[in-house]
């Protein structure tokens, strides 16, 4: 029996990057086969390619052993695949059984008129029959987030996915609606249809899949069953092997005292929901100390906070012995923090602003920047000419609008401002995410270089490599919490990647 | 056929492109007139000549724009921080209550001070007013383009209540004529504001005070603090907290610097011209949105508005003086909304550029990994 979902050599390669090389893939009728690997692997490109959204450079694509080619996601589902995405396509102000039918081409969505009875009862049965409890004419706004993905769950249902590809479906659920969702899953799987579970928990993986396939840089590294693999085996998948360890440079300074102490530090997310919980660590001069662990287990939160741009519900953060006022920049400002955010364009800089204006955005208060009410514009020209030569940033001239540069370059333009203060502490937060090899190498040279200045650098990354070339000290972060803290020298891989992906150490 | 943004701005395109815009509103109003059956050239000639050419039109012209150039300037103080009060028009009725209360209250003193008053006090009014959206906005992140407008109601309400509803202080009640017709009092000799006259063009107090403030505006913004800290959070605003900028004092500030230039505005129109709170009058005139109008075409440059307040103020009094049988004052209207639609239109040619090409277009994909 041909397996129902088959890719073989499927390649995707974008501008910079090959997303997917040569991956190949399957699963089976009633299976549900987990996609395993860390962010940047190619999972995302992988289930974009086969629902439709991207069309594959080389590579085919064979349903129940057919080969198919779609043009378009409608092809996709109409080949009986749909995808539960990560963030919700779903029209708030309708009810859960207009967004059900909504894109139903063939059945009931069709009639002109609505046949409301109809569609809620086709609704409340296949929640029951699958156990996706949700009231067919609530309002999806009205609902919690885990309802919210049954309904779209249940979209997938309705137009009767045979493969249904839930990309992090656990990331916005409590242990309790995840728990759920895994029966669901099963339900599922036991009435045939596949289930392809993108993830990076290794526990789920165990918990719910029945196979897992491996994908790290865009290739697929390895299929297992799911009952022969351990956390540490896969953990090791994941992360590479190849990884060298500790390669610190070799002149680093003797650390000196506690530059930045955080103690017991609380914050929210964006929707109001703890993001950051009971975070106590401690930056010393000198040293580099990574957070490292998988995107959204509160590492944002936890920089911004540091640096003042999100309030602390609880805890302390102490630069140098002195308390920063929780929620105020302008405080993390003063007791010397320096920041390079994420997000580049738009908080790292005022995008249509001049390289010279964006240059003293944190220095423009005080002398020689600027004199009584006045900016000194000769001063902050001549300013930037010379960060611009230092820092070799590749710009038509200082008037240049910050959006018409390159990543790098303004990370440069970031990085140049940021040192200019003379900081203690420096918050970096996935400083080099998005930029080309020879701008990362540049990026690294100056954290080691602050460094090696006395500086406290408390970096975030998700990458490894990177976390393993620059940190002395190494914190995993997961689900807002630090799960645990190794010196670099002493860490390895495999130990990182079980912390990452949630694992416990006794396994 | 595809649109693309510019990388470049060549510094001609800001120059021709306004004009162009203005000689293309004028090319389909010109259209619209011989439609009409109103020669075109003819037409316009007349209008520029009831504009600015015949004895007293630029005199009247200013009186128009004063208003204009009050209402554009505190517009463009205000949407540069992408702040959007749009309450220029309540905000103006307050500083016209203010002043012509202060007016009265000082009758007797020295002309100087109560003139000094009643420009205080117009500020004073307008800034009370914008601080109401402005609290709104910085604490409790309420929509200001809802709330200042629907403040100009309450107070056009209010400025018609005081005089036509209430036996209030600011209203005549003097004779059996303010009795049937009511209206507000005269304001005292001493609160009318000077005017100076070179050759036969008038130049009242308001219109110079109106340029000073835009110069002081435009000093503000480009070359203070301050004015850099409005155009970072105006760009991005949280690139501004990232930097460690009082954002909501920002917030209070210039919507109130936005009120108080737009009172001073409302005072104006009590002691450069109308020597009464006039409720009629200022509600007809709408002074708040066409300073919006004025903003835009100004492209919010404080320098560019006071030319902008004549250009718009010398149509609008061109249209008084055309208004009859023959010439609709419809069609000045329509002359003006013309020249703000091809104005706007004009923008997509600064900011972008169209290319034609010829078979398949080449896409590039946007989309990360």
């Amino acid at each position: 029996m041909p397996p129902a979902v088959a890719l073989r050599g499927i390649t995707k390669r974008f501008p910079a990057v090959v997303a997917n090389d040569h991956v190949d893939f399957e699963a089976a009728e009633g299976e549900v086969h987990a996609l395993l690997g860390e962010n940047g692997a190619g999972k995302t490109t992988l289930s974009n390619i086969l629902t439709g959204l991207y069309r594959p450079d080389e590579g085919e694509i064979l349903l129940l052993g057919r080969p198919v080619e779609f043009h378009s996601p409608r092809d996709a589902i109409a080949a009986g695949i749909a995808m539960v995405h990560q963030h919700f396509r779903l029209v708030s102000p309708f009810t859960v059984a207009e967004n059900v039918v909504l894109g139903d081409q063939q059945d009931l969505g069709r009639a002109f008129l609505l046949r409301t009875r109809a569609i809620e009862q086709r609704v409340a049965e296949l929640s029951t029959r699958y156990g996706l409890a949700v009231d067919p004419r609530a309002r999806i706004w009205q609902l919690s987030v885990g309802e919210q993905q049954r309904v779209e769950i249940l979209k997938a249902l309705y137009q009767d996915a045979r493969i249904l590809i839930l990309d992090e479906p656990t990331a916005v659920l409590t242990p309790q609606e995840a728990d759920a969702l895994f029966e669901t899953i099963r339900a599922m799987a036991a009435d045939g249809r596949t289930v392809i579970f993108i993830s990076h928990k290794l526990h789920e993986v165990k918990a719910v899949a029945d196979r897992v396939t491996v994908l790290r840089r865009g290739r697929s590294i390895a299929t297992a069953s799911t009952a022969e693999a351990t956390p540490r085996s896969l953990a090791a998948l994941m992360v590479g092997r190849e990884v060298e360890i500790g390669r610190r440079h070799e002149d680093r300074p003797a650390v000196g005292d506690v530059v930045l102490a955080l103690d017991g530090v609380c914050a929210d997310g964006d929707r109001g929901v703890p993001a950051v919980n009971e975070v106590s660590l401690e930056v010393r001069r000198g040293e580099i100390v990574a957070i490292a662990g998988v995107a959204g287990n509160g590492q944002r939160e936890l920089s911004e906070t540091i640096v003042g741009m999100r309030p602390a519900t609880r805890g302390t953060v102490e630069v140098g012995g002195r308390r920063v006022r929780s929620g105020d920049p302008r405080s993390a400002i003063r007791a010397g923090v320096a920041y390079v955010p994420e997000d580049r364009l738009g908080t790292g800089v005022a995008p249509t602003m001049s390289i010279a204006s964006n240059l003293v955005l944190k220095s423009y208060r005080r002398a020689p920047i600027s004199r009584g009410p006045f900016l000194r514009f000769g001063r902050i020209r001549d300013l930037a000419l010379r960060a611009i030569d230092k820092y070799d940033v590749r710009a038509s001239g200082p008037d240049e609008p910050a959006w018409q540069l390159s990543g790098g370059n303004l990370q440069k333009i970031v990085l140049s401002r940021e040192f200019s203060g003379e900081p203690a502490v420096l918050v970096a937060a996935s400083p080099t995410r998005g930029l080309d090899v020879s701008s990362i190498e540049t990026v690294h040279a100056y954290l080691r270089e602050a460094a090696s200045t006395g500086v406290g650098v408390l970096l975030l990354s998700e990458d490894l490599d990177e976390i393993l070339a620059l940190a002395d000290r190494i914190a995993v972060m997961y689900e807002g919490g630090i799960a645990g803290e190794r010196e670099a020298g002493s860490a390895t891989v495999e130990e990182l990647g079980l912390l990452m992906a949630g694992g416990q150490e006794e396994d | 056929m595809r649109i693309e943004r510019r990388l470049q701005q060549p510094w001609w395109l800001a120059v021709v492109v306004p004009l162009t815009s203005i000689a293309a509103a004028f090319l389909i109003s010109a259209a619209i007139l011989w439609l009409t059956g109103h020669p075109p050239l003819h037409s316009f000639h007349r209008l520029f000549d009831a504009a600015f050419i015949a004895p007293g039109a630029l005199s009247e012209t200013v009186v128009s724009a004063t208003p204009l150039a009050f209402t554009g300037l505190a517009a463009a103080v205000a949407f540069r921080m992408n702040l959007f009060n749009i309450g220029g028009e309540g905000q103006l009725y307050a500083g016209a209550i203010t002043g012509a209360t202060i007016a009265l209250l000082m009758a007797g003193a020295p002309s100087p001070l109560v003139i000094a008053g009643m420009i205080v006090a117009g500020a004073v009014g307008g800034a009370l007013l914008a601080a109401i959206p402005a609290v709104l906005r910085a604490f409790l992140s309420t929509n200001e383009i809802i709330t200042s407008l629907m403040l100009n109601y309450v107070v056009g309400l209010f400025l018609e209540y005081l005089i036509f509803s209430s036996h209030s202080y600011l209203r005549d009640s003097s004779g059996f004529q303010a009795s049937v017709f009511p209206q507000g009092k005269m304001l005292p000799d001493e609160a009318t504001w000077p005017s100076w006259t070179i050759h036969s063009l008038v130049l009242p107090l308001g219109f110079l005070l109106a340029i000073g403030l835009a110069i002081l505006v435009w000093v503000l913004y480009a070359r203070t603090r301050f004015g850099f800290e409005v155009r970072v959070i105006g760009d991005s605003a949280r690139a501004g907290r990232y930097s460690g900028m009082r954002t909501r004092r920002k917030i209070l500030a210039v919507m109130c610097l936005s009120g108080a230039i737009a009172g001073i505005g409302g005072a104006s129109q009590d002691g450069d011209f109308r020597h009464q709170l006039d409720p009629r009058g200022l509600r007809q005139a709408s002074y708040g949105y066409t300073g919006i109008v004025v903003a835009a075409l100004a492209r919010y440059n404080p320098l560019a508005v006071v030319p902008i307040a004549l250009l718009l103020g010398g149509l609008q009094n061109a249209g008084f003086a055309l208004q009859g049988a023959d010439f609709p004052n419809g069609l000045v209207g329509v002359m003006q909304g013309l020249i703000l639609f091809c104005a706007l239109g004009g923008e997509l040619f600064v900011r972008y550029r169209v290319r034609f090409e010829r078979g398949p277009v080449k896409t590039t994909p946007v989309t990360a990994p």
